[in-house]
């Protein structure tokens, strides 16, 4: 009955994100996802490489859906800072499509990078061609990974590419690696700025 | 009233330990009785068995009525039944009585068998570790090796988190709400004023006033509405009384003015009528010693090295005798040795008294962890 309940209950359609997220991540690692929704991320890993997770979510029913799904979850509020994590204590630390709705973006970034020996980081790409083309319109961006209306959107430090190597450039902070894709979950090599949609960051202190 | 989801009628029932206890404090009980309810049915192979600790108040009667005319149920009846968040069509679900407790179990008003008299202040002081080396006897006792889960909130917490250190092989998942790692002075403070209420009363009698045919009610009293202070917030109180006035106007004297005044004098009446004084003051001493990692110079994270466990810690957002900050601490212990641990921090109102409540977010969270829970056979 549980098996079942659990599947049902997360997301189980084909991510691109996830998968490249799991290329990252060495089998058995100790994996931290930050804003980590009902669990899914941590539940695929769990299921592909082994991995030891911990979520942490601020949402009531996110909560419930991660002890749903058996995940590890502890529910607190990233903008208060990782100070209920030792440093280094995890391999990888992962904040995936919530560093746009994060206020303290610095400070968050940072804390990751104190907490976890790597540090996965994924945004969408405001300066994907889509959005500039319905900026050069008049009109605010809303797109596949840009769901919200102006006046509705959780997020408040949109960035491009562009802008986010500049920031880990002026905040001693190490690309490893990086992967950029579209709509659709495809990679892109050429202008990734103006044809990737979803930026994905594997990050290391200097 | 009839409702599917209630244990229905419930008894308590004794069991006897002739061993001796080793005590914390060096005293050694030569031998006790524990009383204790259970609720549901243990399977074949006695893997669903759940055990609730109590707070400084609580006792064996967890669930249900002893008959129909009960005008309430054991002191968490909305947790407890078939379909409750903690289901007994699952699980096996045991409450007993702490030692020093005055519901049945050995303590001060019961009687030693050594002088035929009561216990009074002769009864040792005992500690969250004996109360679980006591626990472990009533698990032996019920062929118990190893439980699903053990539960508490507050004190009851402390005992969940003790089970783990003190026998990891024999407990699978620890639930510890609106607890703590150990008291804050503040927290301690508070517990002496209580004492003292009591140990100045002049029918104390230094813990003897049984064999004087009184009891020490004034002190109790105020013990207890103290206590019911601590136990809410600024918030609920200010909701649940303000500044109401019992009779409309001020009436100039030192009746009561103050629904507020009503409530506690009420709770505190009531209170001195059912408790033991020297129970009282054993369980807050059990409370103020508690304090895991002071055998590692205050590493909790050492402390907790032991604990095999999975965890799910619970605090309240507006408790501030057992604030949520204390339970972080103790999730902090549990992530920096890689433990299974979750932790929710639940949105309420009403203080420490949150954890007793049937709130549905909450309760929605209990009956999630507990509905993972594997157990073997058929419940």
């Amino acid at each position: 009955m549980n098996a079942t309940q659990t599947n049902s209950a997360l997301n189980t359609e084909f991510r691109q994100d996830f998968a490249i997220i799991a290329d990252w991540v060495k089998l058995g690692s100790k994996v931290l996802d930050l804003g980590c929704g009902d669990g899914s991320l941590l539940n695929f890993l769990r299921g592909s490489l082994d991995v030891r997770g911990y979520g942490v979510e601020k949402d009531d029913s996110n909560v419930i859906s991660c002890m749903h799904n058996n995940i590890n979850v502890i529910q607190m509020d990233l903008e208060s800072g990782l100070s209920g994590f030792e440093a280094q204590s995890f391999d990888v630390v992962v904040l995936s499509q919530t560093l746009q709705a994060m206020h303290n973006t610095e400070g968050i970034v940072q804390e990751m990078l104190r907490v976890g020996r790597e540090a996965i980081v994924t945004f969408p790409n405001f300066g994907y061609w889509r959005h500039r083309i319905q900026l050069i319109a008049g009109q605010m961006p809303v797109s596949e990974y840009l769901p919200y209306q102006w006046y509705d959107t959780p997020n408040v430090h949109l960035c491009t590419i562009h802008d986010f190597d500049e920031f880990c450039v002026n905040h001693s902070i190490r690309v490893k690696e990086r992967r950029v894709l579209t709509d659709d979950g495809r990679p892109v090599s050429f202008m990734p700025n103006m044809l990737g949609s979803l930026a994905m960051y594997r990050l290391q202190s200097r | 009233m009839s409702d599917s989801t209630s244990v229905g009628i419930v008894a308590a029932q004794t069991a006897h330990f002739s061993e001796p206890l080793q005590l914390k404090s060096g005293e050694v009980l030569p031998q006790f009785d524990l009383v204790y309810e259970t609720y549901g049915t243990l399977n074949a192979d006695k893997s669903n068995a759940v055990m609730i600790c109590h707070a400084l108040s609580g006792n064996h009667h967890v669930a249900g009525k002893y008959n129909e005319d009960d005008k309430y149920p054991g002191w968490w009846d909305n947790l407890i039944g078939p379909g409750r968040p903690l289901d007994t069509n699952k699980f096996f679900v045991i409450g007993l009585n702490n030692l020093g407790g005055c519901h049945g179990s050995s303590g001060p008003s019961s009687i030693n068998p050594a002088t035929s008299k009561p216990w009074g202040a002769d009864f040792p002081l005992v500690t969250v570790e004996d109360w679980v080396a006591s626990q472990a006897r009533l698990a032996d006792h019920l062929g118990i090796k190893q439980l699903a889960a053990v539960i508490g909130g507050s004190l009851g917490g402390m005992q969940a988190l003790q089970w783990t250190l003190a026998y990891p092989e024999r407990v699978r998942h620890s639930l510890v709400i609106a607890s703590a790692p150990n008291l804050t002075a503040q927290n301690m403070a508070f517990n002496e004023v209580a004492r003292q209420a009591i140990i100045t009363d002049p029918e104390f009698y230094g813990g003897d006033y049984y064999s004087h045919g009184v009891v020490p009610r004034r002190g109790l009293r105020i013990a207890r509405m103290l206590g019911h202070i601590t136990y809410l917030s600024d918030d609920a109180m200010g909701e649940k009384f303000g500044r109401k006035l019992r009779d409309g106007k001020i009436k100039y004297s030192f009746d009561v003015e103050f629904e507020m005044e009503s409530y506690l004098r009420y709770q505190g009446d009531k209170f001195a009528g059912e408790f033991d004084a020297n129970t009282y003051l054993r369980m807050t001493r059990a409370l103020d010693y508690f304090d895991p990692a002071v055998e590692y110079n205050g590493d909790l994270t050492a402390a907790l090295a032991k604990a095999k466990a999975k965890f799910l810690v619970v605090s309240f957002t507006s408790d501030w005798r057992f604030s949520p900050a204390r339970s972080r601490e103790i999730v902090k212990a549990l992530l920096d040795n890689e433990l299974a641990v979750s932790y929710a921090e639940v949105t309420a109102e009403h203080g420490h008294d949150a954890f007793l409540m049937p709130d549905p977010h909450y309760h929605n969270i209990l009956r999630t962890y507990l509905q993972n829970i594997e157990i073997g056979g058929a419940a």
